[in-house]
């Protein structure tokens, strides 16, 4: 039951990278590759709909952690204390950037959004990857399995290192050119002439930072957190993760030069979600791995809420899981398409 | 640690009471704009549709920022009250989780298809489109407000051997005896800030003559939903909470009340000022015996006063819950009266032409939202010392390894960003309410 619930919620979390993923990658390239008015109201276009649905996953996601296992909830997000609230200063910024800026006609008040957007969205994937760097390095838990970490001490991997050390902003890096291509996949997708090319060629290069960052990444998770491999060798099967990673990362560039945009962004979620999956393979059933003692750790055993519980949760989640499919595929369809201004500013 | 307590609870208290402003406009305003829609169906008549897209305008602003300042809040039972997040994290993650899987998916998804895909959907698709975001949020505030019965009300859990709770009953949970009054009272005072709010437009387009004949729909609607959910506040729903704290915390109920001694016959005080040292109320404006034929349809009945408790299940601060109480139910009885006379003018049709009320409806917006914030204040006020009723001490609660100063700069930060964003919000919604509708 245990590892149901923590493949539920590796479920739910990849979702909400693939997801919202997309639109925060929108916002990464929204100042570079939109040029004017009316290309920044394009973009919005494309994700305005849908974006607060994306971010619902983050709180489903959340939420069920919470709910499967209190004690990783508890220690997790008290440990990463300030970053943690800096997300959610980012997460208002960046909202309120899409909604309101097209509510008043000044351009001071249009550029103060747009930046306001663009930058939280930056920010935010550097930080997402972060997290999961902290997450793979491991945190230093002390014996009542919580901790604290300031945001950054010397930059080294030790033990009583900072939210932000090396590994953990090449991790952060990695989140950032993961998103900014899958972002520009989706814009290609949903527009048309000079902002789609630009949406192509920006996906073009940041494949190069995602290609880069991975392999640095890779190596240096090798030296850090051995332990992850030891998964693999136990069960061979688990290359598949790693192995449709790499398929999707293929796929981006691939899809990219022939202009199937579609395809293109399909093989960034593949990427996403194989990367994701191949890291929730080698933790479990670490979910929070200690840098101090071992025996600290924190794993889906000693973190989960009851038999009971988590039996009734299954048979509430499936029915939730399955409604918000149903909205997620009637809102995308009737959203399906390129963006098409009107003739007139519609702002809602 | 005992700074660290006072900023979390600072911090918790000030990011939930602001987040407060906007649901409840959110969850009274959905219904009216489903009713709006419903009459356009009806009558097939333009104006009330002009009127629900003008309405969803400042309903999505409103959105944005419900949904903005309520995510810090979800995160927040981890950042600031981590023990109490092991604690009880096995029964409210279920509540917490089932409000992203049921409310939130529900309602953000189908916002969008509101507020963009009007031609889309066709007059019955957009009016079910209105249904599902009401809908959406009803269910949010289900969920919500059961988390926090059961704090006030643990029911059917059981504590497992490493001393935290888990569920044990899903349906008890769900049904939780404190659960179904809260719910409904909290509905029912978010329709009236709604109504209020939507009487004060209108009043004001009807004053300036500017608008006029949409300022006429709002008005019609308002009040007539005002003065229903103002009655219902305050009985069977309000009244049957009295009656709940009454016989789950009596502690709080006496000194929500302000009854000092146990005695036969309390007096029901509607004014007057605790004196915590002589423990009496002063200057005293009060109804005798009333209080005891309130809980006991009896005028004699015994009351325990808060005598009768050992100090340290005393509520902390008792003069700021008893005032916070009081400001409810009086104001409560006042927007009873604003909106009974509304709606014998209205009815003598002598409504929109009378000036002085209309003054009134115009000015009187806020109070709903005074009305709501004192509600949780007494609620929350009203369950100290305890964080779980009887369970877990509040101060057992806090996060351990947060540190005062690291609590410190957040609560500053969000007071700093909430300031501002607040002023935001408050500029776009007179700017959408000089438009106008179309
Ligand atoms: C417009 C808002 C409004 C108005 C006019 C009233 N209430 Fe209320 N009240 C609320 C809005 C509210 C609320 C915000 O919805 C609360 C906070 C927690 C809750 O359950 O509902 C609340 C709480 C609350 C509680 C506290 C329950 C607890 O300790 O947990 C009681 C006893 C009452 N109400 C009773 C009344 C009575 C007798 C009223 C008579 C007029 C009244 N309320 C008017
Ligand atoms: C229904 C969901 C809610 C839950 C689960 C909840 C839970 C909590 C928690 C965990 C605390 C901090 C511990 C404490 O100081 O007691 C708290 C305090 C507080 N909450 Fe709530 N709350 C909810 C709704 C609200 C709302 C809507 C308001 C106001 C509009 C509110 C007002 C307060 C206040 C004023 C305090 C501070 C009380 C004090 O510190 O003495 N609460 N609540
Ligand atoms: C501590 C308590 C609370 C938490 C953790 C919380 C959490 C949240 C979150 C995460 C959202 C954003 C949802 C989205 O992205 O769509 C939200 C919005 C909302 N919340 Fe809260 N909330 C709390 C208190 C309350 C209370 C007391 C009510 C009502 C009784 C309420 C009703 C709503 C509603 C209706 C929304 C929809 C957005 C809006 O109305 O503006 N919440 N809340």
């Amino acid at each position: 039951m245990e590892t149901l619930w923590f493949v539920i919620v590796a479920f739910m979390l990849a979702m909400y990278v693939i997801l919202d993923g997309f639109d925060l990658g929108a916002g990464i390239i929204h100042l570079f590759a939109a040029k004017n008015q009316n290309e920044r109201r394009t973009i919005l276009n494309a994700i305005g709909p849908v974006w607060d649905g994306n971010e619902v996953w983050l709180l489903a996601a959340g939420g069920s952690l919470y709910f499967a296992f209190p004690k990783l909830y508890a220690s997790s997000f008290s440990g990463f204390y300030l970053p943690l609230i800096i997300v959610l200063w980012l997460l208002i910024l960046r909202a309120l950037g899409i909604e309101f800026r097209h509510q008043v006609q000044n351009p001071l008040w249009k550029s103060f959004w747009d930046t306001s957007f663009s930058v939280g969205s930056i920010l935010l994937s550097i930080f997402f990857g972060a997290a999961l760097g902290n997450v793979v390095r491991g945190v230093p838990l002390n014996k009542d399995g919580y901790f604290f970490e300031p945001l950054w001490t010397t930059f080294t991997v030790v033990p009583e290192a900072g939210i932000l050390d090396w590994f953990t902003v090449v991790m952060g890096l990695v989140g950032f050119f993961t998103l900014t291509s899958h972002g520009s996949n989706f814009i290609a997708l949903k527009t048309e002439g000079d902002l789609q090319k630009r949406a192509r060629s920006i996906a073009a290069m940041a494949w190069w930072g995602v290609l880069v960052g991975s392999i640095v990444a890779f190596i240096s998770t090798w030296s850090i957190r051995p332990q992850i491999w030891q998964n693999y060798s136990d069960h061979p099967l688990g290359y598949v993760f790693p192995l449709l990673g790499m398929l999707g990362l293929v796929g981006m560039t691939v899809y990219n030069r022939s202009g199937k945009d579609t395809f293109a962004f399909l093989s960034s979620s593949l990427f996403i979600g194989g990367m994701l999956a191949s890291t929730a393979f080698g933790l479990y059933p670490n979910v929070l791995p200690a840098s101090t003692d071992p025996e600290y750790s924190l794993t889906i055993y000693n973190t989960a809420a009851q038999e009971y519980g988590l039996t009734v949760g299954l048979t509430w989640w499936l029915m939730g899981i399955m409604l918000a499919t149903g909205y997620f595929v009637f809102v995308y369809r009737s959203f399906r398409g390129k963006v098409v201004l009107p003739a007139e500013e519609s702002g809602y | 640690m005992e700074d660290a307590l006072l900023i979390a609870r600072l911090q918790f208290a000030f990011t939930i009471m602001y987040h407060y402003l906007f649901p409840q406009l959110t969850m009274g305003l959905g219904l009216l704009i489903v009713a709006m829609k419903w009459i356009a169906l009806r009558r097939n008549d333009e104006r009330y549709n002009e009127a629900a897209r003008f309405w969803g305008k400042i309903f999505a602003i409103n959105f944005a920022m419900g949904v903005v300042t309520g995510i810090p809040m979800e995160f927040q039972f981890g950042t600031n009250w981590a023990k109490f997040s092991t604690f009880a994290g096995g029964v409210i993650g279920q509540t917490l989780a089932m409000e992203g899987m049921f409310a939130f998916f529900l309602e953000s998804s189908f916002l969008g298809l509101f507020i963009f895909g009007e031609k889309k959907l066709g007059p019955r698709g957009h009016f079910g489109a209105a249904l599902a975001v009401f809908l959406g949020s009803w269910i949010s505030g289900y969920f919500i407000v059961a988390t926090n019965a059961w704090m006030q009300n643990p029911v059917g859990y059981a504590v497992a051997p490493d001393g935290t709770v888990h569920v044990n009953d899903f349906w008890a949970l769900l049904l939780n005896p404190w659960l179904g009054w809260q719910y409904v009272h909290t509905m029912i005072g978010s329709v009236i800030t709604a109504s209020f709010v939507l009487a004060a437009v209108g009043a004001y387009y009807v004053l300036t003559d500017k608008h006029a004949e949409y300022g006429k729909v709002f008005l019609r609607i308002a009040v007539i939903a005002g003065v229903v959910s103002s009655i219902l506040v305050a009985f069977p729903t309000g009244d049957a909470q009295v009656k709940n704290v009454y016989k789950y915390q009596p502690v709080t109920f006496a000194a929500m009340e302000g009854i000092f001694e146990t005695k036969e016959g309390v007096e029901l005080v509607l004014i007057g000022q605790p004196d915590m040292e002589k423990m009496k109320i002063d200057n005293p404006l009060y109804v005798p015996n009333f209080l005891s034929f309130l809980t006991h349809f009896s005028w004699q009945a015994e009351i325990k006063g808060l005598q009768a408790f050992p100090k340290d299940q005393w509520p902390t601060n008792i003069p700021l819950l008893y005032y916070s109480y009081h400001i409810m139910v009086g104001l409560g009885t006042i927007f009873i009266a604003i909106m009974a006379v509304s709606v014998l003018l209205l009815w003598r049709k002598r409504f929109f032409a009378n000036r002085q009320i209309l003054w009134v409806l115009m000015l009187s917006f806020p109070f709903p939202y005074i009305a709501n914030t004192a509600g949780w204040a007494t609620a929350e006020l009203g369950r100290q010392p305890w964080l779980v009723y009887g369970l877990m001490r509040t101060a057992e609660g806090v996060s351990p390894t947060v540190s005062a100063g690291n609590s410190l700069f957040t609560l500053l930060g969000f007071l700093g960003l909430y300031f501002v964003i607040g002023v935001l919000f408050l500029l776009l919604v007179i700017k959408k309410i000089n438009q106008g509708p179309a």
